[in-house]
């Protein structure tokens, strides 16, 4: 299966390429817009924060690329910050817009737990969807964030536990899917997710 | 809430995997791309790569293993050994690191952390301290390239540093592989380091390294009082009651390596005992 990591020149693309290439992919690593446009399949990683994402898309033309080849249906995976870019806005570091692909902001997480979020936590998985095909309630995944983006009720696939409040870890509607952790560290069960991603029609 | 990490380590010297004891006395133990998958296939939560001869011999870390471990790995790595730059920092991101871990050069020159948590962001930055109990006066402490003798007869005449703890046990951090003691006390500088943009600490006590004697829980207590973000226990771990006494003074990980490259255990068993004791930790069928 052929994808396009979309190089949006922070830290985590060479990692989430691996995690592709292990769940099957034919992966090509790009900046161009054009490619993304050629796209079949499209995953935008990402680590850092908010505001510096957006203008590194921006700065390449890669914000319109992206929005576009989603509009056309062609499935999309943001990891991390390529989660939270999707959303409308973020909060952090006053409010920065983001692709608008998923309605709702990107906040600061509640004060209850530790944070940064960082470390293994498991999904509560609130809708059954292919995405997380072969997950149970429960999977363990790796999280390394600040702040999360509040979805939409009926785009929330799963969510995750901090301190006692819920928050978004999956986000879907129709073609374009979110993940709050690192499904590329996240061993078997992050394995399984990207395979799905991979697979979805 | 997240689960208590177990992390086992690989300290590399030229390209092998090797191990001592409080620092000394290396011997090979073996290759590290195997040893990777073996700890990723028993279920490790993460692995962290030393190269523990970087620092001492000056030499470049191991760009081409740590490439080939992280092939393997679909877990965390945090990868550490000589990292003095933000050059150096980026080329170990290239070649496969998560996370990139400091010591001797942030001691040196503290400023490196704000710059790689600027460029890499504050997830990205493991502060290792390498840190030995120094039991009576403190006198020196806090004063860089200074030892303080620990045949000091404890006095209640406190030394400069004591006003930070009230403790006549205070732990200093020593760099370059164990070589080089600084007088600095370790719990002040985590506390620095974070503030400086670490956002994680690797803590190891130099006197329980490969002793097996448990962690050395007083300092993990006294590093969690001073620090919010993730604190990764070593040195010493050996049984299911050590890690578990080290999540309860404060730990978020534990990291060992003997235990696991003499195969004492599996991090399987480990977790089995950990989740027994009550600590919540990742099993995959749980």
């Amino acid at each position: 299966m052929k994808v396009v990591v979309v190089d949006s020149g922070v830290g985590n693309v060479p990692n989430a390429v691996r995690g592709l290439q292990r769940a099957g992919a034919d992966v090509t690593v790009t900046a161009e817009p054009a490619e993304v446009l050629r796209a079949s399949r499209v995953v935008l990683p990402g680590v850092g924060a908010f505001p510096a994402g957006m203008a590194r898309l921006v700065e390449r033309g890669l914000d319109d690329a992206v929005r576009r080849v989603a509009e056309r249906g062609v499935p999309l995976l943001g990891i991390c910050l390529g989660h939270q870019l999707l959303f409308d806005d973020s909060e952090e570091f006053g409010v920065t817009p983001g692709l608008g692909l998923l309605p709702g902001r990107v906040v600061a997480l509640p004060a209850g737990g530790r944070v940064p979020h960082m470390g293994w936590n498991r999904l509560d998985v609130r809708r059954a969807d292919p995405l997380l095909a072969g997950l149970g309630d429960g999977a363990w995944m790796y999280f390394v964030h600040s702040f999360v983006a509040v979805p939409e009720d009926g785009d929330l696939l799963a969510s995750v536990d901090l301190g006692g409040e819920a928050v978004c870890a999956v986000a879907r509607r129709g073609n374009v899917c979110g993940v709050q952790f690192h499904p590329e560290k996240s061993g078997p069960s992050g394995a399984r997710l990207l395979a799905s991603f991979l697979e979805l029609g | 809430m997240t689960a208590f990490r177990i992390i086992p380590c690989l300290d590399v010297h030229g390209g092998g995997v090797v191990k001592g004891v409080n620092f000394r006395n290396l011997r090979a133990v073996g290759d590290p791309v195997e040893l990777a998958r073996r700890y990723r296939d028993e279920g490790a939560d993460e692995l962290v790569f030393l190269d523990v001869s970087a620092t001492v011999e000056e030499r470049a870390a191991l760009h081409r293993v740590i490439d080939s471990v992280a092939r393997v790995l679909d877990i965390p790595f945090t990868v550490g050994g000589g990292v003095r730059s933000l050059e150096d920092a980026a080329a170990l991101l290239a070649a496969g690191a998560d996370k990139v871990a400091v010591n001797s050069a942030a001691v040196s020159d503290p400023s490196l952390l704000g710059r790689l948590a600027a460029r890499f962001g504050t997830q990205c930055v493991v502060l290792a301290i390498d840190a030995g109990r120094v039991e009576g006066r403190c006198e020196g402490r806090g004063e860089r390239g200074e030892r303080t003798g620990s045949s000091q007869p404890a006095s209640g005449d406190s030394g400069p540093g004591t006003r930070d703890s009230g403790l006549e046990t205070w732990w200093e951090v020593v760099t370059h592989g164990g070589r080089r003691p600084t007088g600095i006390d370790a719990v002040t500088w985590a506390r620095d380091g974070v503030s400086r943009g670490a956002g994680e600490i690797l803590l190891t006590s130099m006197d329980r390294d490969g002793t097996l004697a448990g962690f050395d829980l007083d300092l993990v207590a006294a590093v969690r009082a001073v620090v919010d973000v993730p604190l990764i226990a070593s040195g010493g771990g050996e049984s299911a009651a050590h890690f578990a006494a080290a999540a309860r003074a404060g730990a978020d990980a534990g990291l060992a390596a003997t235990i696991f490259h003499e195969a004492r255990t599996t991090i399987g068993a480990l977790k089995d005992q950990l989740a027994a004791a009550g600590i919540a930790v990742r099993r995959e069928d749980s």
